[in-house]
């Protein structure tokens, strides 16, 4: 059973953008899609451990901004090198312009 | 830590270096970054197709034209002009192609970078597989010693070395033994060091790939008895790379190593108009390193933003070299000496302590 935690309002995250979420100790993504709906990943890439916030979102794919490291933010799969592993992703619900992201 | 103490460079990347830079915490490091405000950089960050499918339908116009002519005046004197101007096309400015395809910043679809990429590759004799991996360790440890694969001039300088890539002689003798190497033994230990390994047996069947295409291109040179099919596939990358030489030396020399602030170990240098299309504007190359996937078109937009952070750009490459020049020179004797660039007063310093840059050897 999923823990839901607050990550941000609605209104912070722009379409097809992303931002950082940090939560006891970790760091997480929050993407909002350019059909405006949320998705969560871990916020680090898995190449180099640079935060996917910074980068660009395009479409469902999230580019590091460091690399060129490429994921789709909605399956976590990593689309080519240099990102060889997958991205976690987690469960997103919104509730009254609230998103929130579910954590075990 | 003064310079005396500081132990000589190993520029293996499995050797003293690479155990120290990861120890350290030198390795794959925080590095600085001018503030720019995220819709800003997003914005900058854009990806189109326009620019780069202009500047490739000129790249194949040139390259087709110029190869058209030297066909055509093979034999005389004529051809001359055709060659020089193929071969800066082919052995300079494909190596921007595939630094810009390689970081998927030149074209918004994805395939025009990959394609684009390959053929950059082949005509560099670099094998596309394993370059991915070393630029990408280059931008992770840019001049990191025992971490960044691509670090052109080491400390101490060897000046013959240097006058000889522009040649591209040394390049060559290291790139084809390489290709052979890598199609017919596999990868060696540093190269491994930096290659995942779900990724090197795609790194064997690129050099495969290339050396089959070198052989046939020579198979047709004997069958014919003409040295031109060499000098249209192969050779370019001896006689036409020296343009690539001439603005890539700059990216670094002279500067600082080991630190993680790219202003310290990186030059910016203004450069005539054809010189930046050959070179996709790599001339911004603080401003790329600090922020690599910001496609070319957009660098200079980057800088004008961003120049008030960074040091004064060099003026022309002429500038740049009589700076780095008498660096270089400082290094055969003394190994720690670099270039530290002063940076205007609207800039954030330096960060002295972390870079241990009080040392009297830095010269501003």
């Amino acid at each position: 059973m999923a823990d839901w935690i607050e990550a941000c309002l609605v209104d912070d995250v722009d379409e097809e953008d992303v931002i950082r979420f940090d939560h006891e100790g970790r760091t997480f993504a929050i993407y909002r899609s350019p059909d405006g709906q949320f998705f969560a990943t871990d916020g680090l890439c898995t190449h180099e451990k640079v935060h996917l916030a910074d980068g660009l979102v395009m479409d469902d794919i999230i580019e590091c901004p460091k690399h060129n490291g490429r994921f789709n933010y909605k399956t976590g799969a990593a689309k080519g090198a240099p990102v060889c592993v997958n991205l976690a992703t987690y469960p997103v619900k919104v509730e009254a312009g609230t998103v929130f992201i579910g954590l075990d | 830590m003064s310079s005396m103490e500081k132990t000589k460079r190993d520029y293996s990347l499995v050797g003293e270096s690479t155990r120290r830079a990861i120890e350290t915490g030198l390795a794959s490091a925080e590095w600085y970054h001018t503030d720019v405000p995220r819709k800003v950089m997003k914005d900058l960050m854009q990806r189109s197709d326009g620019p780069a499918i202009r500047d490739t339908i000129l790249w194949f116009a040139l390259l087709i034209g110029s190869a058209a002519g030297a066909i055509w005046f093979w034999g005389t004197w004529w051809c001359v002009p055709f060659f020089f101007v193929y071969g800066v096309i082919y052995g300079s400015s494909s190596d921007s192609r595939w630094h810009e395809c390689g970081h998927g910043t030149a074209f918004r679809t994805r395939w025009m970078n990959d394609v684009i990429y390959q053929i950059a590759s082949f005509m560099l004799m670099r094998n596309p597989v394993q370059w991915r991996w070393s630029h990408a360790r280059h931008h992770t440890d840019t001049i990191i010693v025992g971490r960044d694969a691509e670090i052109a001039v080491m400390r101490p300088p060897d000046l013959l070395k240097a006058a000889l890539m522009f040649t591209g002689l040394l390049d060559f003798r290291y790139s084809l033994p390489g290709l052979f190497r890598q199609a017919f033994r596999g990868l060696n230990a540093e190269e491994e060091s930096y290659i995942p390994e779900m990724e090197r047996h795609r790194a064997v069947v690129a050099a495969r790939w290339h050396v089959a295409i070198y052989l046939a291109t020579l198979a047709v040179a004997l069958y014919s008895w003409s040295f031109l099919p060499l000098m249209l596939i192969g050779l370019p990358r001896l006689y036409g790379s020296w343009h690539m030489v001439l603005t890539g030396l700059l990216q670094h020399i002279g500067l600082a190593d080991n630190v993680t602030d790219h202003r310290l170990n990186s030059r910016t240098v203004y450069m005539n108009p054809v010189s930046r299309w050959i070179y996709w504007n790599m001339n911004y190359h603080v401003e790329h390193h600090m922020f690599p996937m910001v496609p070319y078109h957009a660098l200079p937009r980057l800088h004008e933003l961003i120049k008030h952070d960074l040091p004064e750009p060099n003026p022309s490459m002429w500038h740049a070299y009589r700076e780095a020049w008498p660096a270089l020179l400082r290094q055969l004797k003394y190994e720690d000496y670099f270039l530290k660039r002063e940076l205007p007063p609207t800039a954030r310093p330096y960060r002295d302590e972390f870079h241990n840059l009080a040392t009297p050897t830095a010269a501003e």
